[in-house]
């Protein structure tokens, strides 16, 4: 069979444009990993502190990335913390409670808040600081806990529609079944319809939990600093990946400080993507195991 | 409904109005602080006129000026590249390389922003920078260049989305009268996911104007009105990020505030864009 010639320039153009972006994206990925490989090596997260030392936080780590590490994990425990409540009762209202109208708001309300720019979140961060401060006296700086509040807000719609989608998405013939053996809402959505969707809402968390992991926009404005060691409170400063890559990209002082930021790049790389493919795993693995008839609707 | 029930639905209800209330409350802080600002009734000169503190002028025209040029060159950019892919792995190859290219895109949402900006600096900054052997190389062309490549995967998901949702028996008959590839292209997919394509474009050049680290990091971030692709350029975004460490008490910190606010109406506006041609790509 012959082509016809748009027929061949339309598939010319396609493999032109997916090679490209594979191109690009794996320039960008094999540019760090050929320029920072050497340097992850021990000495580069712990500085020349015995790991197990910085572990037990038994000594301070100077010249590692252990502290900015020890930053990421806290931010994002504490921002998942903050958000996961909040952001899975308000998917559960929205899929199983909320009367069509008042739906119709919140999905609107919901759709601005994800569409909102992390650096605006970040200042609502730092205004809230202002208020607080003015309000105790001058006690509350940018910290910690500012920082994963805002970064709480900037991943809450992530979660919000997550939930909802996973609860909406299954099928009635299964939704239906408890509430036709008697069970009440709650039991129904507790014993029946949240443990079978398990697997959409785990995998929007662990993105939402690599978004809490990237995002720099908003903890600079919110308490993340060059050097704070580890965070002693959640009132304190703290470091991030994120924030030290970027601080780095412009503040190096030398070759040696160079190549850590290219090793904290990749560690921060490695991070985002083992979230990622977990998130992917979970739910291809959990989908595999809760195979349901498809929704007669 | 029993006892429990209304207790649950209280509850969520409740958590519902606390994550709306966010919303409003990032909004409603802005205004706040901005008020001082907006009280001395300049606002209609901040947002028209340049920035230098010096003289007492406060206007963040430059800012909006770079935010959309460089939203829009990132799109122009992204625009093409992200059809063809989309074409790539919905029409011409859905199953084997075409799989493989979506799984990747995904991985590409998972790759975080700053390290697309540190790449730029140090790679796509010397190249641009050596090819033209003008300035630094911090420019538009170099951010928006970067820019396209970090909104395209929101582009590709969505254009490919739209394209599956193409009704089959539709594709089925331009096969059966002999149609090719191209033509169903052209006279059945394209009109057929136009809607849904445009929410995608909304939505990519949200992201676009929204992003800080691209901007800030390779654009130079020089007060300037656009007029080169060469020329450096500073966003709104990184306006706000840049600025930070001034007095409380001064206007430059207030503009901060005005700035989110422009923002903030932008993003929202594209959102509503979004929610409409949405609502008619379902339809």
């Amino acid at each position: 069979m012959t082509r016809s010639v748009p027929d061949r320039l339309l598939s010319f153009f396609s493999w032109a444009c997916a090679l490209s972006l594979i191109s690009a994206l794996f320039i960008i990925i094999g540019f760090l990993v050929l320029k920072g490989y050497k340097a992850l090596t021990p000495e580069l997260i712990f500085g020349d502190v015995r790991p197990l030392d910085a572990l037990l936080l038994k000594r301070q780590v100077f010249g590692g990335l252990f502290p900015a590490m020890a930053g990421t994990f806290f931010l994002i425990l504490l921002s998942m913390a903050l958000a996961l409540p909040l952001g899975l009762a308000s998917g559960i209202y929205l899929a199983e409670f909320a009367p069509s109208g008042t739906k119709r708001v919140l999905s609107f309300l919901f759709d601005i808040l994800s569409g909102i720019p992390s650096i605006v979140v970040g200042l609502f961060g730092f205004s809230i600081t202002i208020f607080l401060h003015h309000y105790f006296g001058g006690r509350i700086f940018p910290c910690l806990l500012i920082s994963a509040l805002s970064l709480a807000f900037l991943v809450l719609p992530y979660i919000i529609r997550t939930t909802q989608i996973a609860l909406e998405s299954l099928p009635l013939s299964l939704r239906l079944t408890a509430p036709a053996l008697g069970a009440t809402k709650a039991r129904n959505i507790f014993y029946v319809l949240l443990p079978s969707s398990l697997s959409g809402i785990i995998s929007g968390l662990i993105l939402a939990m690599g978004r809490c992991a990237e995002d720099t926009a908003v903890i600079m404005l919110t308490g993340a600093v060059a050097t704070a060691g580890i965070p002693k409170s959640v009132f304190s400063g703290f470091e991030a990946l994120p924030f030290y890559i970027y601080y780095m990209a412009s503040e190096y002082s030398g070759p040696p400080e160079l190549m850590k930021a290219y090793g904290a790049a990749l560690i921060l790389l490695i991070l985002c993507t083992v979230l990622f493919v977990f998130s992917h795993g979970i739910k291809h693995l959990l989908r595999a195991k809760t195979q349901y008839l498809p929704n007669p609707l | 409904m029993d006892f429990q029930d209304r207790v649950f639905r209280t509850v969520f209800f409740g958590a519902s109005v606390l994550s709306a209330g966010v919303t409003v409350a990032v909004l409603g802080f802005m205004i706040l602080l901005s008020l001082p600002v907006l009280k001395m009734g300049f606002l209609w000169e901040v947002l028209t006129s340049p920035w230098s503190p010096g003289r007492g002028q406060f206007g963040i025209l430059p800012m909006m000026a770079g935010t959309l040029a460089l939203a829009f060159l990132s799109l122009l950019v992204s625009l093409p590249v992200s059809l063809g892919c989309a074409f790539f792995m919905e029409i011409l190859h859905p199953r084997g390389a075409g799989a493989l290219l979506k799984k990747l895109v995904h991985f590409m949402t998972a790759v975080p922003t700053v390290i697309y900006g540190f790449v730029g600096v140090f790679l796509l900054v010397p190249l641009v920078q050596e090819f033209f052997a003008y300035g630094s190389g911090m420019c538009i062309l170099s951010a928006s260049l970067m820019l396209g490549l970090v909104i395209s995967p929101t582009l590709i998901l969505f254009f490919s989305e739209s394209f599956s949702r193409v009704p089959q028996h539709y594709l089925n008959a331009v096969d059966s009268l002999g149609g090719t590839v191209f033509q169903k292209l052209r006279h059945v997919i394209l009109p057929q996911a136009w809607p849904g394509m445009l929410t995608g474009m909304v939505l990519a050049f949200g992201r676009a104007m929204g992003d800080t680290l691209i901007a800030l990091m390779i654009s130079g971030n020089a007060v300037l009105m656009p007029s080169s692709l060469l020329d450096s350029t500073r966003t709104l975004t990184a306006h706000i990020a840049l600025i930070f460490a001034a007095d409380f008490d001064s206007t430059e910190f207030k503009i901060l505030f005005i700035s989110g606010i422009v923002l903030y109406a932008m993003t929202s506006l594209g959102i509503l864009f979004a929610r409409y041609f949405h609502k008619r790509a379902l339809s």
